[in-house]
């Protein structure tokens, strides 16, 4: 799809945009509908809109499928570590409040920070690791 | 500081021993890695079965946020039982997988395979120690994607219409336990099970309790593959891998009965569903069509592993009536029954996997004259054999005799009966194979040898476990019938 | 039939649909489809109950007293990330269906492996 202008033109003024929308969605989860999940789903898009424009094999120079790879675990391992994290610093598991001893309000905040991102690298990863498995067949 | 934190270690390690495993790729790392887990989630088992039954009930809380507002992790009599059970067969099946993986699996898998295995393992025993009916359906979806996974990877292109379909039927049984769950929260506002507990007395009278247990049953029904709702299982376990085939057979199953046991009689309470609904009207017949169809189809298959499944349907039939009794006895039965066929079984399909590995096929007729050829498998295939027969010395007979026991207290001979013949329509389809591997002669002399070292330590530790808890059954009974007392709201 | 209770109604609307697509249809996408409809109605059944009147949406903010009840959301979110991946892994599993038997129709699948 590269060779038509209106989508190729639109596509590079979006797909910064769609990006820094999924990192607003990322960060906002507190204050507005959002979080991890639904700003990982975003940047996917982003990336899966690059692929569907540019074609498969630039995409997937941007973002190399072993490196999604190592993102899935990473993401799950920070989740899973912030709470080991926590029950090293005394509380049980996932208790943000020991984070911040004085102020159990800013480990609350902190605690789900860290969640979240876990959370987004993953499934950010994972829609585009489905993505490209999916989209890498039919060339057989 | 671990045993403070036990509830919560036995599922956080294999969590986390998953992406880890995703990270490491090479195949005899993320192996020893992944038994390296699953030990150590075994030695968690041990520690909190022996924690509950010398202190009684450990509560831990997720997050610091105390119940019925977090999230908590419970562990009782029966759960600590079903957590050991799961970690046994996890442990004794990883440890003989790499020769049998390696025969099934294309290499490049074999971390996703190590990876999705943990992360069955995790949602099992998440389903088990959770005390929250929310997270019983979050761990169930853990648990069931990783196994259409587990499943879709077996060599035939059978395995991926196998998978579909128990996707397919998993995925409506799971969501109908969201939907009761759903309604449950609506009616009292909670989703802690000791505090649904004590809330939903007051509504059973509305008609959307009624409705919220029908859906749970039937989800529930769906997914232990109790007849009708079984269709899934048999293809399911032919087509899998052998190892997969092995764990799911002797876990899946019967964590979801335990799912059964918890809703059943700590949330609703035994009065409710037996007295007021009369289940047991509905299960013991259902469970006892379910024993002799399933039976009856096993002696006609020509495929070794598909005879196994249908015998294990069959066996769900059985710690299905054990539960229908409602009495003391009756869940003893049912509880022991459990183990019991997770050794049996685990044995069984552990020896078909060692054929599958020599040999490269589980068709009846491929086994022809191996009671010669690979006397060590056979032998405790036969072992196990006579365990799921019922014969004494055999943990079967444990089992079969409490369920026995149980019908005969209530006065009802014909159920005891019935039960006892069962056991003939067992030994028919034990025969057969028994039959072909020993008593015919083998198309062509090629030299078969016996299984690897590795898959021959897990498969006799199962067959031996069978032995030996059919003999000295201090553990299995004692436990189960504390569990039975403790569901039942018996003091001893 | 109560104005009051129409979002019920409509969650068993979409439930019928989506569990008699999964039953009825043999094409394998459909039956996913149908599934999800499925899936979709629980999410919908469990957020109308969460709605308390006169309530927002449940995200703190100045000024507002009500709120709507947040467990429901919650939970579904959760429910959502569910039925994605098992949606994903369905469709997945049909893609390895297809270059395995070069159809994606239950009985054309099921006759091939009845003719070895």
């Amino acid at each position: 799809m590269k060779h038509q202008s209106i989508p190729r033109v639109m596509s590079k003024i979006f797909i910064p945009l769609i990006m820094l929308f999924a990192l607003y969605v990322q960060f906002h989860g507190d204050f507005g509908p959002g979080g991890g999940f639904q700003a990982g789903v975003i940047f996917a898009a982003a990336v899966v809109l690059y692929a569907l424009i540019f074609g498969l094999d630039e995409a997937q120079q941007v973002v190399r499928p072993a490196a999604i790879e190592v993102l899935v675990a990473l993401g799950v391992l920070i989740y899973a570590g912030t709470g080991v994290v926590s029950l090293f610093l005394g509380g049980e598991f996932l208790n943000y409040n020991v984070f911040d001893a004085h102020h159990p309000a800013h480990g609350q905040h902190l605690g789900i920070l860290f969640v979240e991102l876990g959370v987004g690298i993953t499934v950010a990863a994972v829609m585009m690791s489905i993505f490209f498995s999916f989209a890498g067949r039919g060339h057989k | 500081m671990i045993d403070a934190h036990l509830p919560v270690l036995q599922i956080v390690v294999p969590l986390m021993a998953a992406p880890i495993c995703v990270l490491l790729r090479r195949k005899t790392m993320t192996w020893a890695f992944a038994m390296l887990v699953t030990l150590f989630s075994f030695g968690i088992a041990t520690q909190l079965l022996s924690k509950v039954l010398s202190d009684g009930v450990v509560s831990y809380a997720l997050g610091g946020w105390a119940a019925p507002i977090g999230i908590e992790y419970r562990v009782d009599v029966v759960n600590a039982f079903v957590l050991l059970l799961v970690t046994i067969i996890g442990s004794v099946v990883l440890f003989y997988a790499p020769p049998s993986v390696a025969n099934e699996i294309s290499g490049e898998r074999h971390y996703l395979f190590y990876a999705s295995y943990l992360l069955c393992l995790t949602g099992l025993l998440g389903i088990t120690i959770t005390g929250d009916a929310f997270n019983v359906f979050v761990f169930l979806e853990i648990s069931s994607l990783s196994s259409y996974t587990l499943i879709a990877m077996g060599r035939d292109r059978r395995a991926l219409l196998a998978s579909y379909q128990y996707l397919i039927l998993g995925a409506i049984g799971a969501t109908f336990i969201v939907i009761a769950i759903g309604l449950m929260y609506m009616m009292t506002g909670t989703l802690n099970m000791a505090d649904l507990a004590d809330r939903l007395p007051a509504m059973f009278e509305t008609r959307t309790a009624m409705v919220a247990f029908a859906f749970l049953t039937v989800g529930v029904l769906i997914k232990l593959a109790l007849f009708p709702l079984h269709m899934w299982l048999p293809n399911a376990y032919c087509y899998a891998p052998s190892v997969v085939t092995a764990f799911l057979a002797s876990t899946a199953t019967k964590v979801l009965i335990y799912v059964f046991l918890r809703f059943t009689f700590t949330i609703w309470g035994a009065e409710f569903v037996f007295e007021t609904l009369n289940l047991d009207a509905f299960l013991i017949p259902l469970a006892l069509i379910g024993i002799y169809v399933a039976s009856i189809a096993a002696i006609y298959q020509t495929n070794v592993k598909r005879l196994l499944a249908y015998s294990s349907v069959a066996q769900i039939g059985y710690m299905m009536l054990g539960i229908g009794f409602v009495s003391v006895t009756g869940l003893t039965g049912g509880i022991v029954h459990m183990f019991n066929h997770a050794m049996m079984k685990g044995a069984l399909f552990l020896a078909v996997g060692c054929v599958v590995l020599r040999v490269g096929s589980a068709e009846l007729a491929d086994w022809k004259g191996l009671g010669r050829r690979m006397p060590v498998t056979m032998a405790a295939f036969v072992l196990a054999g006579l365990g799921l027969i019922g014969v004494p010395l055999t943990a079967g007979f444990i089992s079969k005799w409490y369920l026995i026991l149980a019908a005969l207290e209530k006065g009802w001979w014909p159920v005891a009966m019935l039960a006892l013949i069962s056991s003939l329509l067992a030994v028919m389809y034990v025969w057969r194979v028994v039959e072909v591997a020993y008593f015919q002669k083998p198309d062509e002399d090629v030299e078969i040898k016996e299984a690897p070292l590795q898959m021959q330590i897990s498969m006799w530790i199962l067959t031996l476990a069978t032995l030996y808890f059919g003999v000295s059954t201090d553990l299995t009974v004692g436990v189960a019938k504390q569990a039975a007392e403790w569901l039942l709201g018996v003091t001893p | 039939m109560e104005p009051g209770l129409y979002n019920y109604w409509v969650a068993i609307v979409l439930m019928m649909i989506g569990l008699y697509t999964v039953i009825a249809r043999s094409n394998l996408i459909k039956k996913l489809i149908g599934l999800s409809i499925f899936q979709v109605s629980v999410f919908y059944l469990y957020i109308s109950m969460g709605k308390v009147t006169g309530g927002t949406a449940p995200i703190l903010g100045e000024g507002i007293l009500i709120y709507s009840n947040p467990i429901p959301h919650v939970l579904i979110l959760t429910a959502i990330v569910v039925g994605i991946a098992t949606s994903a892994l369905g469709l997945a599993i049909v893609v390895r269906i297809q270059e395995a038997y070069h159809t994606v129709e239950e009985d054309e699948i099921l006759e091939q492996d009845r003719a070895l």
